[in-house]
């Protein structure tokens, strides 16, 4: 099994202002909502304690044999501005991720919010879609062999 | 999701000097196998070798006509890697839109 570090940037705007769209974060009846058990478990589990050495839980899949376990603890959280926090991520109880993961709630034209969700991560299983793009196919298996081959990459 | 198996296999292909050599050259396009021995340092039927661990791994397929084997890239096992993560970023954007809806119907939308 190798290990490969990936980090990725997602951006979003929303209407609402950057205090309305912190609190889809923070308050567990909005963050239910949005977060837990995309994939529609009859099984699925969730708990959020929002607070710094606190953590979130989302579960489910084992009936249809597709179990994926998130499990993080918050580091840092500053109202309306930045979350981070760090996570597990297990599929059939086979850990495949750690991440780190920084939300920073922006001001946005017009008082809506501009969110960054940039992830850190290290994938033991894959690779960032966003390198594949960057480099050609040649170059990344170069790259992939040098670092399996443990020489710099 | 990939499967590991698949993965497994072409990682261990590729952690090799000569392996990489032969799937770079490969990735400008079908190469004979002569072809792909004349840059490296090595005997024929080392380079036969080397190619039996990257056609087994998926990487490669090659196929003869006449006297002369021709080889290819199969890029399928990088693409499986690839998606594995494509997945999990696609997930994670999902989940932002969705945060969109909700922050909608909780707040209103606002001009």
């Amino acid at each position: 099994m190798s290990v490969t570090h990936a980090e990725f940037t997602i951006e979003r705007r929303y209407t609402q202002t950057p205090a309305q769209t912190f609190s889809a974060f923070a308050d567990p009846e909005l963050k239910r909502q949005w977060f837990a058990n995309a994939g529609n478990w009859e099984d699925a589990e969730w708990e959020l304690d929002f607070r710094v050495g606190g953590g979130e839980l989302s579960a489910g899949g084992a009936a249809v044999g597709n179990h994926k376990l998130f499990r993080s603890r918050f580091h840092d959280i500053v109202e309306s501005e930045r979350i981070v926090y760090s996570y597990d991520l297990f599929h059939d109880r086979r850990l495949i991720s750690v991440s780190l993961t920084t939300v920073e709630f922006g001001p946005a034209e017009s008082g809506g919010t501009r969110l960054l969700f940039t992830e850190q991560g290290a994938f033991f299983d894959g690779f960032d879609a966003a390198e594949v793009r960057e480099h050609g196919t040649g170059k990344l298996l170069d790259r992939l062999g040098r670092f399996l081959a443990g020489e710099p990459v | 999701m990939a499967a590991t198996a698949d993965l497994d296999d072409a990682f261990l292909a590729l952690a090799d000097p000569s392996r990489r050599s032969m799937v770079e050259r490969l990735s400008r396009g079908p190469a004979s196998v002569s072809e792909l021995a004349e840059p490296l340092a090595m005997s024929l039927p080392a380079v036969v070798q080397h190619l039996g661990v990257l056609q087994r791994s998926g990487l490669v397929s090659s196929e003869k006509v006449g006297r002369v084997r021709t080889c290819r890239l199969q890029p399928e096992p990088m693409q499986a890697v690839e998606r594995w993560i494509a997945a999990h970023r696609a997930d994670l954007e999902r989940r932002l839109d969705r945060l969109g809806d909700v922050l909608d119907e909780t707040y209103g939308r606002k001009q």
